[in-house]
């Protein structure tokens, strides 16, 4: 197992590698410059901000310096390998790091409160669908799963915003901070997400509760409840499992699209405006913490697997 | 007398079987489509997609103005209808008429014009999204898993990698690129020149007056063969080692023979049903990016650049959000029940799984 991990680990190496050339290819292969202005500003300012920031430099440099691989104009290592993601170019007196620290807890929270309302409305409504198969409650619950996914967050977002906020005047219409701000914007995320899960754990316990181990637990007398909870339930949550990494993944960039619909001061405005602004460091950066999120959130969920089905093994 | 009409007279002793009781000789796909045509939900969205594509085709008949014309004395206008339906504080801040049965946007545009033009993007994207999806994924992971070993490990890493990308940024990413080194290219000779071209007259194909479609197409085509190549190379795997193509290669039939005579019609039904369950997911992608301002271009109307601007004003023009939003979640609906209705119609044995 462990050395599963250390693989798994090692294997991101060149992933995350991969990964930053191609993004830092294609973020300077659009066309322009961070300092490229309606108003242009005076080519020796451009010339001076240019080597400043190293721009003048050759791109495969720039690249190695950005990485920390190479000294950069400064005459010092301050790149990704020493945790420093550079400059902004655009808001000049914060680094990315700056931005990370205090958009990045935002995005996060938003995107944790929509994987919970994910898994706490998606289970309940899955195990409850299959345990009262064919009946209202099946149809009910299946429902909502099928409008889950139909209706996107960029549609149940102005929908909530017109019935919760405007019409019913029970949340703020938009802003983040105080609990009551979160509620619309977390669910609107994770509804859709709530309805593929439910749809999941009911297809999942439906096989479940019909294996033998599970009529060999309600023979030897254990409460229905214990054999729900106990047996049937732990292992119908493995195929869930498997798709919580993808989700959370989903859930996270889905974050971008609920906060410029709720007006969240998340990284969503920051990586859009970024691209626009020519704002290299701010786009790499955000790509690669995103990539690294994903790769780690798979990871995690192989390993929960192996604890969940004694069955997996990890050589 | 067929090969199917013996068998079966050789089944009953050549007693006959009595009449009306004959079971129907058919086939898989004629088989699967009376399951399908037995599932009303799935014959609903069935309906509904082909009125959407009907909807965009007769958009030119169909829509009252045309998506670019304003009326500059309608600007932000809402329908009387509306506001005795929600009554709030729209009269507080809009203009109420009746000239447009949706209302105008903030330059006096037809609503209910704009929706209908709008088919034209959401479409097009979605069928777009699932044929190359289809396309790549299905010759990308019928390679890898046909010939196995090697090639199969590299090319399976590659998917990997494509999958570590957070594939909304990397959307995002593309479009920027694409939209300004290609959509801005006017040099010919170039490869940006060229794109730029297909682009005009994939717009012009569509009925849109530029709109960058191409583009999109491309971006979301990117990022969405790796659940098919994943899919196709696991349904390949396992079938590549049983007797019939055993047989096949026996008698000396090439591989791209097994692969296109033998194998494929024998994986693409659970293929079918996952990128047309996917068709939602490219959509509800293309009305992000025209929310974001990265989709199409202006004028072209997009339900997402229509929600966008909507929800600026929300509490003033509700109409301006609610409609496009209803026309988009009305047809995720209609491919959603048909994906589902489609899974079940071809695998029975799937029904009601994820």
């Amino acid at each position: 197992m462990a050395r599963y991990i250390v693989r798994r680990l090692l294997w991101m190496i060149p992933v995350l590698f991969f990964i930053s050339i191609v993004t830092f290819a294609l973020a300077h292969a659009v066309p322009g410059g961070p300092f490229d202005r309606e108003k242009p500003l005076p080519a020796e300012i451009v010339a001076n901000l240019n080597k400043y920031y190293g721009l003048d430099q050759p791109l495969w440099k720039q690249y190695t310096d950005y990485i920390g691989l190479t000294r950069n104009p400064a005459g010092e290592f301050a790149g990704v390998l020493e945790g420093k993601f550079g400059p902004s170019y655009s808001s000049r007196s914060r680094t990315v790091n700056d931005i990370f620290r205090d958009h990045l807890p935002v995005s996060a929270t938003l995107g944790l409160a929509a994987l919970a309302i994910a898994v706490g409305m998606g289970v309940p409504l899955g195990v409850l669908a299959a345990l009262k198969q064919n009946t209202f409650w099946d149809y009910l619950s299946m429902a909502v799963a099928i409008f889950g996914v139909s209706v996107p967050v960029i549609v149940l977002g102005p929908l909530f915003i017109l019935i919760f906020a405007l019409t019913l005047h029970w949340f703020p219409v938009a802003g983040w901070g105080r609990p009551s701000q979160m509620v619309m914007p977390s669910f609107a995320l994770g509804l859709g997400s709530s309805a593929i899960i439910a749809r999941l754990t009911r297809a999942s316990m439906l096989q479940v509760i019909r294996e033998d181990y599970i009529r060999t637990a309600r023979a030897k007398g254990l409460s229905e409840r214990m054999v729900i909870i106990r047996h049937a339930l732990k292992n119908a949550f493995i195929p869930v499992a498997t798709i919580l990494g993808p989700m959370f993944a989903a859930l996270v960039t889905g974050t971008f699209v609920t906060e410029q619909i709720f007006a969240i001061p998340g990284m969503g405005k920051y990586f859009i405006t970024s691209i626009t602004n020519r704002d290299y460091p701010v786009v790499m950066g955000t790509i690669l913490l995103y990539a690294v999120f994903l790769v780690l959130a798979n990871l995690v969920v192989d390993i929960t697997y192996a604890f969940l089905d004694p069955r997996i093994q990890y050589e | 007398m067929t090969t199917q009409e013996r068998a079966v007279q050789r089944l009953t002793n050549g007693t006959p079987v009595p009449k009306g009781q004959e079971r129907k000789v058919t086939n898989l796909w004629l088989d699967a489509l009376q399951r399908l045509l037995r599932n009303k939900a799935a014959v609903l969205g069935g309906i509904i997609v082909i009125l959407l594509i009907l909807m965009a085709i007769f958009a030119d008949q169909i829509a009252p103005y045309h998506y670019a014309e304003g009326d500059s004395n309608e600007n932000y206008m809402v329908p009387l209808w509306l506001t005795k339906v929600m009554p709030g504080h729209m009269e507080k801040y809009a203009k109420i008429g009746d000239k447009f049965i949706l209302g105008a946007d903030y330059l006096g545009r037809d609503i209910l014009s704009r929706i209908i033009y709008g088919a034209r993007v959401s479409l097009p994207v979605g069928f777009a999204g699932a044929l190359t999806a289809l396309v790549i994924g299905l010759v990308y992971g019928s390679i890898s898993g046909y010939y196995g070993g090697k090639v199969d490990n590299i090319m399976m890493r590659i998917v990997d990698i494509m999958y570590a990308f957070p594939t909304m940024l990397l959307i995002i990413l593309l479009m920027a690129f694409f939209k300004t080194s290609f959509g801005g290219a006017n040099e010919p000779g170039t490869a940006a020149y060229t794109f730029n071209q297909i682009n005009k007259i994939v717009d012009r194909f569509l009925g849109l007056e530029g709109g960058g479609m191409l583009f999109i197409f491309m971006g979301i085509g990117i990022t969405a063969w790796m659940g098919i190549a994943r899919l196709a190379r696991g349904q390949i795997l396992s079938l590549k080692e049983k007797e019939f193509i055993e047989a096949a290669r026996m008698i000396g039939a090439s591989d791209l023979r097994i692969i296109v005579r033998h194998i494929l019609p024998n994986i693409i039904g659970p293929i079918l049903v996952t990128v047309t369950l996917n068709i939602p997911g490219y959509i509800s992608t293309e009305v992000f990016l025209s929310f974001i301002g990265l989709g199409v271009d202006p004028p072209t109307p997009s339900w997402g650049s229509m929600i966008s601007e909507g929800s600026r004003a929300i509490r003033s023009y509700p109409n301006q959000v609610l409609f496009p939003a209803l026309a988009l979640a009305i047809t995720m609906f209609a491919f959603n029940f048909l994906g589902d209705g489609l899974r079940d119609a071809l695998d029975p044995r799937m029904r009601g799984t994820s």
